[in-house]
């Protein structure tokens, strides 16, 4: 755990916001808000205008959704927040000084931005299978110029899609290219889908769904080889013996954060940048998003990277006050979340509100009916999360329960 | 302030509804329905949080 504590305080000039989507973006929108009328340099690794990851798998992979719904309202406007706008800038070193706080992120392009303060918000990176390096046909989907290429390899009307890990991603991709009218293919090595996030009867009612739209879910398979021709993928070969012919796979099998370029600081990197639970890393140095590993007192205190959208927006605001509290010399105090996303899928829009649990029971509707709602409870009985499927209300309040520690009867009464 | 929603964005998530119940409802027939379409100063930061949070950025306020 960082021992940031307390400090004495110092002026903030300049603040560096390392990671230009959602988390940063917030982050520098809080600052303003604050009437910080310091610089705030933004670096981005991606060269397009902040945008919203969501759509990338939904409406904008369908066709639906054009690239300029995708942007970001607080920096849609290019003179927006007054930011100095590093994009296409990769952060690749960071020397800090934990006396002062004091940072100074080198570039990519030789440019080093000196800050008294340091949002570090840079995200995670698609986790790759070596096997398909270079092959052509085979895509992961994170950024924008992921989405536009599998979008273009889509409007080519591939006979099939092939899918690799049935996470979240996975079966959107999946419900959005089926609806397409292109066959898909799932490949999933666990015998249940979204395995790590779920209960196996949820899962398997969500494969369910899936089938029912025509979808080849394949579980307990892993790919062998992806095969081509003229350099181009042809197939994809399974451990089960089977081969499945297709011109485009998509491979979704979770991500890394990107932290690389802490490497050699003080700072406590381990899956993630380690925080302490008011998101303070070091004098100076705070954390947001998906890069973020802290002690969330939401979910008992352990440390978790919580990668999902709404945790983005609400820890980049709560990073960027705990900087400007770390400077005025004031305590944190702890962020403590409650988890909470959605995924849709075809008509579907299931909601996981905490946690999943080792015990569970359907306490409205039925998995094989298009609205219900499961409660998770711990190995000692406790509430600790909410899986809805078409039950949006249903999910916000689960969340708000969660977050009053109310018990097993309350849940019962307002979730029945 | 006026709060405008675009329903043809809107998708009931109900993070809204969590953050300012006083301003929005999503009923059991997954419709959102607006509560307050011009609420008071002590309801302002709630209903800015809820537009900033809503994932498919369907709130627009309209400060007077």
């Amino acid at each position: 755990m960082p021992e940031a504590g307390h400090h004495p305080g110092g002026e903030l000039r300049r603040i560096a916001i390392v990671g230009a989507s959602l988390a940063g973006v917030h982050a520098a929108q809080t600052l303003r808000r604050r009437e910080f009328d310091g610089e705030i340099v933004l670096v981005g690794d991606e060269p397009d205008t902040p945008y919203d990851r969501p759509p990338l798998s939904k409406g904008f992979l369908a066709g639906s959704t054009d690239e300029d719904r995708l942007l970001l309202r607080p920096t849609a406007d290019p003179d927006a927040l007054d930011l100095d706008r590093r994009l296409g800038r990769r952060a690749i070193a960071l020397a800090h000084d934990t006396t002062t706080g004091a940072s100074a992120v080198s570039l990519d392009d030789g440019a080093v931005v000196e800050a008294d303060g340091l949002v570090v918000a840079t995200g995670a990176r698609l986790r790759t299978l070596p096997a398909t390096d270079g092959v052509a046909g085979v895509f992961g989907l994170r950024t924008l110029a992921d989405a536009r290429s599998l979008r273009a390899a889509l409007d080519e009307g591939p006979d099939r899609v092939v899918v690799v890990g049935f996470g979240f991603i996975g079966a959107e991709v999946a419900a959005t290219v089926r609806e397409r009218g292109i066959d898909v293919t799932i490949v999933e090595a666990a015998d249940q889908p979204l395995a790590r996030v779920l209960d196996p009867d949820s899962g398997a009612a969500i494969a369910a769904v899936h089938r029912d739209h025509g979808v080849d879910v394949r579980l307990g398979a892993t790919v062998e080889s992806f095969d081509t021709a003229d350099g181009r993928l042809a197939g994809v070969q399974l451990s089960d013996g089977s081969r499945i012919e297709a011109s485009v796979a998509v491979v979704g099998i979770g991500v890394i954060p990107n932290t690389e370029w802490l490497t050699g600081t003080s700072l406590t990197v381990d899956n993630g940048l380690v925080l302490d639970e008011s998101t303070l890393a070091a004098p100076g140095v705070v954390g947001a998003g998906d890069v973020a590993r802290w002690p969330n007192q939401g979910v008992g205190g352990a440390l978790v990277r919580i990668e999902q959208w709404d945790n983005a927006v609400e820890m980049g605001g709560v990073a960027a006050d705990r900087l400007l509290s770390w400077a005025a010399g004031v305590d944190g105090e702890p962020y403590a979340p409650i988890p909470w996303f959605w995924s849709d899928q075809y008509d579907r829009k299931y909601q996981l509100a905490g946690l999943s649990g080792p015990e569970y029971e359907v306490v409205q509707g039925g998995l094989d009916e298009e609205r219900f709602v499961v409660l998770y409870r711990t190995a000692q009985g406790a509430p600790c999360g909410v899986l809805c499927g078409n039950r949006p209300r249903q999910a916000i309040v689960a969340r708000q329960l969660l977050a009053a520690g109310a018990g097993l009867d309350e849940f019962h009464d307002r979730l029945s | 302030m006026k709060v405008v929603v675009n329903f043809d964005l809107c998708e009931s998530n109900a993070v809204c509804m969590g953050i300012a119940p006083e301003v929005f409802e999503v009923r059991d027939d997954d419709f959102l329905y607006i509560l307050n379409e011009d609420p008071g100063p002590e309801l302002h930061d709630k209903v800015r949080e809820s537009a900033e949070r809503c994932p498919k950025q369907a709130i627009t306020l309209e400060e007077s």
